[in-house]
């Protein structure tokens, strides 16, 4: 009897006519896929993506050279160089972020006392060639004039767990 | 004797030490800010707070002195608790500035906040903010982060012995600074970077530099002065960024003099970092093959003759002594300031009683020299003995010069000097009833054309005065340099005769060259020597070289590697080394080991021994006719502190603090 199923299911394609039905229902589902560079799905705002220098509004850079972010930095990618400026205020001249050394981890972000290197929303930054990635001080600055809003909002977002 | 119990630990400490002493002879560590171990106890920063049993109070153990069976307890909860108030009212004004301030990462109030503090501040009320002081080109002062402990003013007072700092007002108001607004007249400003325990005093030409754990550091000997100075270089991809000292207390204790602290600047600039060869007239670049062949031929069949410099080291100066053996030249000279230094004894030419051994004396007298700056170090010394009380000290030389600490000046010159050796001077009465005098003897005392009658008289009256026992030795030259010591252990003083026809030039900048000879000028820094010369090799500095240094009490230390030479620069035996491949006498050495064992061999110095104190056996003095002392007087012998060196000159800090201190020097 017991075989008598089996063979009557295999010849009737129930297994097939099953799985057939599934598929077909998901046309009558919203769709999961997004036609990406036109469509972007959601980011938290604890995303770690590229990395800003960010300013006070008055447009003085945050950054005061205190090295921890190259501290911390578990990957080494972080360089900073410092002297003081003109009015004897504590400056980097230098701070460069090797982008093909970095692995987002965001304690450079965790270390910053001052809140000027944060990892922004940003992920399409892919270039053509290694030195592209090299970033340095001034590409830091100008990301974060470019991103600033929104940097500052998911700041806002994530204060109330810092 | 006092039998004290810290801990539950019976430890056995002399009576009248103080509680935390013997906490620390008990292996526990006591949380301090005011207290230091070479100065004074204010007992002002409360911070060293310890339960004793039947005191009904936590007690201040740096200022509390012990009694036998004492019993005293540094982790009980009333001590917990009050070093974290005390720490809570120490940060009230000190402000949250961490991460822009360069003590960030050697701090102690940053340490000690971690370990003994509370997590958070309950003070929400205005921090109080003071005004910045000058204090020279050398210290920066950020005043907002004094905690008063006084340190720095105890350490002007008591071993700089310039009593310019102070505090005024009371206390929320209480400030440190110099009365007036001027530059502190000290060559020890660096050390009130040291001893400061926040970040109020910090270093001006490192400001904003580098962290401290970015330093790779390395220990080796300052030779920008004689005393041999132990330090440690702290150095990053390459460039050497600061220099600090390390506690040997048979040497410099834990200071350091300012010129070696901050000089280094110099190393990065006017560098020789390639070879040059003179062409038609010019200096042109070369290759080391092509230098090495420029030698070999401008020496070949040529009188030779080699001069070593001041700041040279002693391997270097052993190689280019064999080199010299071995193309039959004698001709070998080190006192290119032409000072009639006796080398046949080594007790001619060094500081026999010992740095240390100042404190042992009980009577001293100053020929020629001003030990305050020809090695402010050895003058915080004497002024560390002086302090101690009872220490006469006669002085011979310019009249009025400040050497921090009271002295008899009695007389300018060589009239007095042979009115002591004679016997007859009110001071010899003072030496004659010291049970250990001695004397010190500037190097520049011996430059003058009597110099070797300086010398004798000098001996004489040490011979004369009780100096020359057999267990102390009060007979003492000072040098001004870190390199002058070890080729006078080398034999470097057989002397150039004016026909030489070729001169080998190492880090020497001698004033009579004879004209046509041929010079081969070896240094890392290129001054008149280099102008002169008709092939350049460019060496390392003392930074960058394994070597080992002679200082003037003739101890033997070693220096290690911090950075590399710059460019095609070398360590110096090494060209030596390589340039007698080429001249056809090749050194039988070709290892740093290789070196030391044969400098082992040329003087017995170089053998391992330690320097200790030794007596007097022989008490035959150096050659030379006291009868022939002129009657002028000593000059100083160093004019401008701030650069006397090629690695000082080339220094713009050091130009700085010139252009601070001697107005009158600056061009």
């Amino acid at each position: 009897m017991a075989t008598l199923d089996r063979v009557a299911r295999s010849l009737l394609l129930t297994e097939i006519i099953s799985g057939m039905a599934l598929t077909f229902s998901y046309l009558f589902k919203p769709k999961v896929t997004i036609n990406y560079p036109y469509e972007k799905g959601a980011i938290s705002p604890r995303f770690k993506g590229e990395h800003a220098l960010r300013r006070y509004p008055n447009g003085e850079e945050r950054c005061i050279a205190c090295k921890l972010c190259e501290a911390v930095c578990p990957a080494q990618a972080i360089t900073i160089e410092a002297e003081p400026r003109e009015d004897g205020s504590r400056r980097t001249t230098r701070y460069d972020i090797d982008m093909t050394k970095c692995i987002y981890c965001g304690m450079c972000e965790e270390a910053c006392p001052v809140d000027a290197i944060v990892e922004g929303p940003n992920f399409e930054f892919s270039t053509e060639t290694r030195e592209e990635l090299l970033y340095d001080k001034k590409r830091l600055l100008a990301n974060g004039d470019r991103w600033e809003p929104e940097l500052a909002k998911r700041l806002e977002l994530d204060a109330p767990y810092r | 004797m006092a039998k004290v119990t810290v801990d539950g630990i019976e430890v056995e400490v002399p009576n009248g030490v103080s509680v935390l002493q013997a906490c620390e002879a008990a292996g526990k560590e006591i949380p301090r800010f005011c207290y230091h171990e070479r100065l004074s106890v204010a007992g002002n920063c409360r911070m060293c707070l310890v339960e004793v049993e039947k005191a009904p109070k936590p007690i201040a153990s740096c200022a509390y002195p012990v009694a036998d069976g004492m019993k005293v307890f540094t982790d009980s909860p009333m001590v917990r608790n009050g070093r974290r108030g005390v720490m809570e009212f120490l940060l009230i004004n000190h402000p949250l500035d961490c991460p822009i301030c360069d003590q960030g990462g050697e701090c102690d109030l940053q340490d000690q906040a971690v370990a003994f503090g509370k997590d958070a501040s309950r003070y929400r009320e205005e921090k109080r903010a003071v005004k910045d002081k000058y204090l020279g080109p050398l210290v920066k002062t950020i005043m907002n982060r004094c905690i008063q402990c006084t340190r720095c003013v105890r350490f002007a007072t008591e071993v700089a012995g310039v009593p310019e700092l102070g505090a005024t007002n009371r206390g929320e108001n209480m400030e440190i600074g110099t009365y007036v607004e001027k530059a502190l007249t000290t060559e020890l400003s660096g050390n009130l970077i040291d001893i400061c325990p926040v970040g109020a005093l910090t270093s001006r030409p490192y400001a904003f530099v580098s962290r401290p754990w970015e330093l790779r550091k390395t220990d080796s000997i300052d030779v920008l002065d004689a005393t041999g100075t132990n330090i440690r270089i702290d150095a990053r991809s390459g460039e050497v960024l600061r220099i600090m000292p390390r506690t040997n207390d048979d040497v410099n204790e834990e200071w350091m003099a300012d010129r070696g602290r901050f000089a280094f600047d110099g190393l990065k600039r006017r560098r020789l970092d390639r070879p040059w060869i003179r062409k038609g007239g010019k200096l042109v670049p070369a290759s080391w093959m092509e230098a090495f062949t420029a030698i070999a031929e401008g020496f070949r069949g040529k009188k030779l003759g080699a001069v070593v410099g001041d700041l040279v080291d002693a391997e270097a100066t052993v190689a280019l002594r064999d080199l010299m053996a071995a193309l039959g030249s004698t001709n070998l000279e080190c006192r290119v300031d032409d000072a009639a230094i006796d080398a046949s004894r080594r007790d001619f030419y060094t500081f026999n009683t010992g740095i240390a051994g100042i404190e042992e004396a009980d009577a001293l007298l100053i020929i020629g020299s001003n030990p305050r700056i020809e090695s402010p170090v050895i003058n915080a010394r004497i002024r560390k003995r002086v302090v101690a009380g009872s220490f006469p000290i006669g002085f011979i030389g310019p009249r009025g010069l400040d050497l921090t600490y009271g002295h008899d000046w009695l007389g300018e010159g060589g009239a007095t000097l042979a009115a002591l050796a004679g016997g007859s001077h009110r001071f010899n009465e003072v030496l004659r009833a010291a049970k250990r005098p001695m004397l010190i003897l500037g190097r520049g005392a011996l430059t003058r054309g009597d110099g070797a009658a300086v010398l004798a008289a000098a001996w004489q009256i040490a011979a004369q005065n009780n100096m020359l026992q057999a267990d102390w030795h009060g007979f003492n030259l000072l040098h001004q340099f870190g390199g002058q010591v070890a080729p006078l252990d080398l034999g470097f003083t057989t002397g150039i005769p004016a026909d030489v026809q070729g001169l080998w030039l190492l880090g020497a900048e001698p004033g009579g060259v004879p004209e046509g000879a041929f010079v081969v000028y070896q240094g890392h820094h290129g001054e008149a020597g280099a102008a002169r010369a008709d092939v350049i090799l460019p060496g390392a500095a003392y930074t960058e070289k394994d070597a080992t240094w002679v200082n003037t009490e003739g101890r033997v230390q070693r220096g290690r590697l911090a950075v590399y030479p710059p460019g095609e620069a070398r360590e110096d035996w090494k060209i030596i080394r390589a340039a007698s491949e080429l001249l056809g006498a090749r050194l039988p050495y070709d290892s740093l080991d290789g070196v030391r064992a044969r400098l082992a061999e040329v003087s017995p110095a170089f053998a391992g021994a330690e320097f200790t104190p030794h007596g007097c056996t022989d008490q035959t003095g150096p050659a030379g006719d006291v009868a022939a002392v002129s009657d002028a007087a000593f000059t100083p012998s160093v004019a401008n502190y701030w650069q006397a060196d090629v690695i000082s000159r080339a220094s713009a800090t050091m130009a700085e603090c010139a252009r601070t201190y001697l107005p009158q020097a600056a061009e």
